[in-house]
């Protein structure tokens, strides 16, 4: 169990090292960016947002096969705005958030689905477990910034958050929506969505 | 053979059957939540206490839609007045104390419900009636009215339940010492 998790963390911080130099022109800008979750506790829907997060990027429409997102989640910065269900989400049973400080998204494939549509596939770690997941996602830029929206639907129970009593999902559902609005900045616009490579700069 | 169906502008001497469903299903409704609401405000944080707090509210909403039925009910059928001798009988205070406790009831019939829903929905709780049926947020999430909206659910409750014991109380003087058959007014059977 403890070396699984050293090597998904292991892995994780590897890849982000790998991202990273190809990634200095590319920026997240937090004010700009978002990162929410839903889930459902008997149908009532509570949202969530994480405060702190960041992302190293090396993403190029023209260059699909070798664009890159590592993405990093400081699940301490966790908080749904109920103060008495917010002291509970760092805990053990919930995000554990003492042994597993991060969660990670590192994409291993791009897909383009036109029009500024993508699907990115990944290895997605939380609270040390990783699961393979795909998410749509839309592009759209506004002079300098790239605006990138996307879901991604998860089950809780795969990584183990709301354990014990809470396992019980006609309480607490198993799927949870995650939605993120990331706001880049160094991202060329594609000059045309044929998917055609571009010059070399 | 009953007298109002020969004599219809003789005055109803029961309530209707309708009335005393109502009633008694809400008596026991009201009783039996605001019991709950008191227990399941002293657990700890569980998904017992959060299951707790959602049947709570299911059960708030359906007593909201027993009070609307109720109060439509109660001005489409005039309950029966007092018998002439009881009302003669009685001092004007307990006459006025008669009127206040049935008016402040249904008041708090509702006033009780909305307020639980209000500070629902000022905490940031949805009320998903059943667990499939979202309802619509009284307000938005506003802090400082959920802190002024929770005791205030409590007080009202108390209120109503105090009035329910005032109310039971003048039934039993009504039953034990005046012995009169005013109870009979709400009991079916014999009219």
């Amino acid at each position: 169990m403890n070396n699984t998790r050293r090597l998904v963390t292991l892995s994780t911080a590897l890849l982000v090292s790998l991202a990273l130099p190809c990634a200095a022109q590319q920026k997240l800008l937090p004010a700009q960016s978002a990162l929410t979750f839903t889930a459902k506790q008997m149908g009532v829907p509570i949202n969530g947002r994480f405060k702190k997060f960041d992302a190293q990027v090396s993403f190029d429409a023209a260059k699909l096969a070798s664009s890159k997102v590592a993405f990093i989640v400081d699940m301490g910065s966790a908080s749904i705005g109920i103060p008495e269900m917010d002291i509970e989400l760092p805990k053990a049973i919930w995000f554990n958030v003492a042994k597993f400080p991060q969660a990670s998204f590192v994409s291993s494939s791009f897909k383009s689905l036109g029009s500024g549509h993508y699907e990115v596939s990944g290895l997605l770690s939380i609270k040390g477990q990783a699961q393979h997941v795909t998410a749509p996602l839309t592009m759209t830029h506004d002079g300098t910034s790239t605006v990138v929206n996307g879901v991604l639907l998860i089950k809780r129970l795969v990584f183990k958050i709301g354990d014990g009593d809470w396992a019980d999902t006609s309480m607490i559902a198993n799927d949870v929506q995650v939605t993120f609005k990331l706001s880049l900045s160094g991202i060329d616009k594609p000059k045309a969505e044929s998917g055609q490579p571009e010059s070399i700069h | 053979m009953s007298l109002p169906l020969i004599n219809p502008s003789a005055q109803p001497t029961h309530y209707t059957g309708v009335a005393m469903v109502l009633h008694w299903l809400m008596a026991l409704a009201i009783l039996g939540l605001f019991g709950f609401g008191i227990y399941m405000t002293d657990l700890p944080f569980s998904p017992t206490r959060l299951k707790f707090y959602n049947w709570h509210k299911w059960a708030g909403i359906s007593i909201l839609l027993l009070s609307v039925l109720r109060l439509i009910w109660r001005i489409t059928h005039r309950p029966p007045p007092l018998p002439a001798a009881i009302s003669k009988a009685m001092p004007g205070w307990q006459l006025g104390a008669y009127h206040a406790t049935h008016h402040l009831m249904y008041l708090l019939f509702f006033a009780v419900p909305l307020l639980g829903w209000t500070y629902s929905s000022a905490a940031g709780f949805a009320v998903v009636w059943f667990g499939h049926i979202a309802l619509p947020d009284l307000v938005s999430v506003d802090k400082a009215l959920a802190d002024l909206t929770k005791p205030l659910h409590k007080l009202s409750a108390l209120a109503l339940v105090g009035l329910a014991v005032l109310h039971l109380a003048a039934v039993l003087k009504h039953l034990w010492i005046d012995r009169d058959s005013l109870l009979q007014r709400m009991l079916p059977g014999h009219h």
